[in-house]
């Protein structure tokens, strides 16, 4: 194979974890636009979705169709319920100071990541796919009668991986229009701008907070579920989830959503990429040297207003 | 400083020391332990207790000493002290580059690009696997783990290293903040901008604040390798940058006993957990929830807030 099929791949894989990644951001970057607090547990919550996944899709049985299913629609519910309790039970407390919700967030994550073990065990276990046929893709070539297609072996991609790419694409852009267009939205907003002046005008910011809490970590365990059938559920999943959406958010642009995709999709594909045609340690090392170096010369993330 | 400062911290020094004689062997090895980690984290506390610098990539300071020294020991057969002393400067060299890019940012920025600097010292740590063994890290040869003809690794030695590196950077950093900078470094963390009405150089004063923290945190990893003779990739871990924070938020973020009390309290609790129950992290878990609910300022600054207001 070529290098042009090649990199068509790993650019094809790195679509697929730069979508995951969009996903599992948008929610802490929500959170942090809404809040103004780091959720340490977040990655936690995208195991969680993963782990439940499994739990709901073997507990059903029957066809991977109707399993899967209804783990698109258990797990984000049941994450964020039980996130938006946390908020309202301990982060409330708080005051939402940030200092003292990273700590009472690292707890958080000690406790969910010690629940998980004792009930769901250290193994990894996959869930199947709803659908999972291959579709070998196209390389065009300059034969002697000018350009025509041909399928090199190995360059495909499964129907399941391009559901994960659309699926989170139409989330996010669904939240986006939520967040500028919906009444919601505005109160969010409202909420993020001046807490005490909403609260004048008769918003409950309480709920609100404990709702955009429950909601970022519903997307968190969405992009956990799309996750399973291509990486299995593990209990320790999170922590790498989490640095790496660290990662996105900050290069983004704190609390920009459109910062979030453009930055989850640039960190997706150079990981990507990066990792099939070069040593992946070495890899990580220059990338994560890089970003280190456009935060320190661009502190405001790509898409962040100067004064945040 | 007054009296009652003296008392109170060269009281805790005298009651380790004391500690020494009637400890029985098992907690005599943890509180060997505790104090180094606890200048560890006095050597954090230095940084986001008084200077309102929260890194959150302090372990490659640590590593950078453990790995100084250790690799010192190792591949030139130095002996503990000029090892020890390396390990120093890596971690001081170390911690003015860092500062000298980190520093243009602030807060959350500041945080991340710490964080992204210690993982890439990490993975470098395991890139370099033929000098560093990788993730198995590697045994400090023991004909170098020597002062003076004394073997670092025995007990009552080990204790008394670690009693007197604890009591030089408690006493040091105490005479520290109690000094001039010590103060224009809570006026910064205070008010930044009034301090730079007031003529200070900020980020100068910042700097220095960070390679301090830095070369403490590198004076702990450096003695932890020489006195429990092992180095590993796991030191420079994510997870010992949060180590830090956690002792120093836990036992008083800005209080001069905070950092000791934190680590004791952790390293007990996850002590006696284990002996309990499996699930030791479950109750690390809890207990952090339950202090960030009930003690925000952490168990010094509680003491602060309530019964002494002058607890430094």
């Amino acid at each position: 194979m070529d290098f042009g099929p090649y990199l068509m791949l790993a650019m094809l894989e790195g679509a697929v974890l730069a979508s995951v990644l969009a996903l599992m951001a948008s929610g802490l970057s929500l959170v942090f636009g809404v809040m103004r607090v780091v959720n340490v547990a977040h990655g936690e919550f995208y195991m969680l979705g993963a782990v439940l996944a499994w739990v709901v899709s073997t507990g059903l049985g029957g066809s991977p169709v109707v399993g899967f299913a209804a783990a698109l629609v258990v797990a984000p519910l049941a994450v964020g319920l039980l996130a938006a309790a946390a908020d309202a039970t301990i982060l409330k407390r708080l005051d939402h100071d940030p200092e003292r919700v990273i700590v009472a967030t690292i707890g958080l994550l000690y406790i969910v990541q010690q629940a998980t073990l004792m009930g769901y065990g250290p193994e990894a276990r996959p869930v199947t796919a709803p659908f999972n046929s291959r579709i070998a893709l196209p390389w065009i070539e300059w034969g002697e009668g000018g350009p025509s297609l041909y399928y090199p072996w190995g360059l495909s991609i499964t129907s399941y991986k391009l559901f994960v790419i659309a699926a989170a694409a139409t989330l996010v852009a669904a939240l986006r229009l939520f967040m500028a267009r919906t009444r919601t939205g505005l109160i969010m907003r409202a909420t993020q701008l001046d807490g005490d002046m909403a609260t004048a005008f008769g918003i409950p910011v309480a709920r609100v907070h404990a709702g955009v809490f429950g909601a970022g970590a519903a997307l968190a365990a969405l992009a956990g579920v799309l996750v399973v059938p291509i990486q299995q559920a593990h209990y320790l999943m999170g922590g790498e989830a989490l640095l790496l959406s660290f990662i996105v958010v900050i290069i983004g642009g704190l609390g920009s959503l459109a910062g979030t995709v453009v930055a989850a999709i640039l960190i997706g594909m150079s990981d990507g990429v990066i990792s099939v045609f070069f040593s992946p340690t070495l890899a990580k090392i220059l990338a994560t040297l890089l970003v280190a170096l456009v935060l320190v010369f661009r502190p405001q993330g790509l898409f962040g207003a100067r004064d945040r | 400083m007054s009296r009652r400062d003296w008392m109170l911290h060269l009281g805790l020094v005298a009651l380790l020391l004391a500690l020494h004689f009637v400890l029985p062997a098992y907690h005599h090895g943890n509180m060997a332990r505790i104090m180094v980690l606890a200048v560890y984290a006095m050597g954090y506390n230095l940084a986001f207790g008084y200077s309102g610098l929260l890194s959150l990539g302090h372990a490659m300071f640590f590593a950078a000493g453990m790995y100084g020294t250790g690799l010192a020991s190792l591949h030139l057969g130095w002996s503990a002290a000029p090892a020890w002393g390396l390990g120093l400067v890596c971690g001081a060299a170390l911690a003015l580059a860092v500062g000298a890019l980190a520093l243009r940012t602030a807060g959350v920025a500041f945080m991340i690009v710490t964080l992204m600097f210690s993982q890439a010292f990490y993975l470098a740590i395991l890139y370099f696997g033929d000098l560093t063994h990788g993730d198995e890290g590697f045994v400090l040869p023991a004909a170098t783990r020597q002062v003076a003809g004394l073997a670092l690794g025995g007990e009552g030695i080990r204790y008394l290293v670690a009693w007197g590196l604890f009591s030089v950077c408690l006493i040091g950093s105490l005479w520290l903040v109690r000094h001039r900078f010590g103060r224009v470094l809570i006026a910064i963390r205070e008010n930044a901008e009034r301090a730079q009405l007031l003529g200070y150089d900020i980020r100068a004063r910042k700097l220095v604040a960070l390679v301090l923290s830095g070369t403490m945190s590198a004076a702990a990893g450096g003695a932890y390798g020489v006195l429990f003779g092992y180095a590993g990739a796991s030191f420079a871990a994510v997870q010992y940058s949060i180590f830090p924070l956690l002792y120093v938020l836990l036992g008083g973020a800005g209080t001069m006993i905070g950092p000791f009390l934190g680590t004791l309290f952790m390293f007990y609790l996850i002590d006696i957990g284990t002996g309990i129950t499996q699930a030791y992290m479950l109750l690390a878990g809890v207990a952090l929830v339950l202090l960030t609910l009930f003690a925000p300022q952490g168990i010094a600054g509680e003491l602060r807030r309530r019964i002494w207001s002058r607890l430094p």
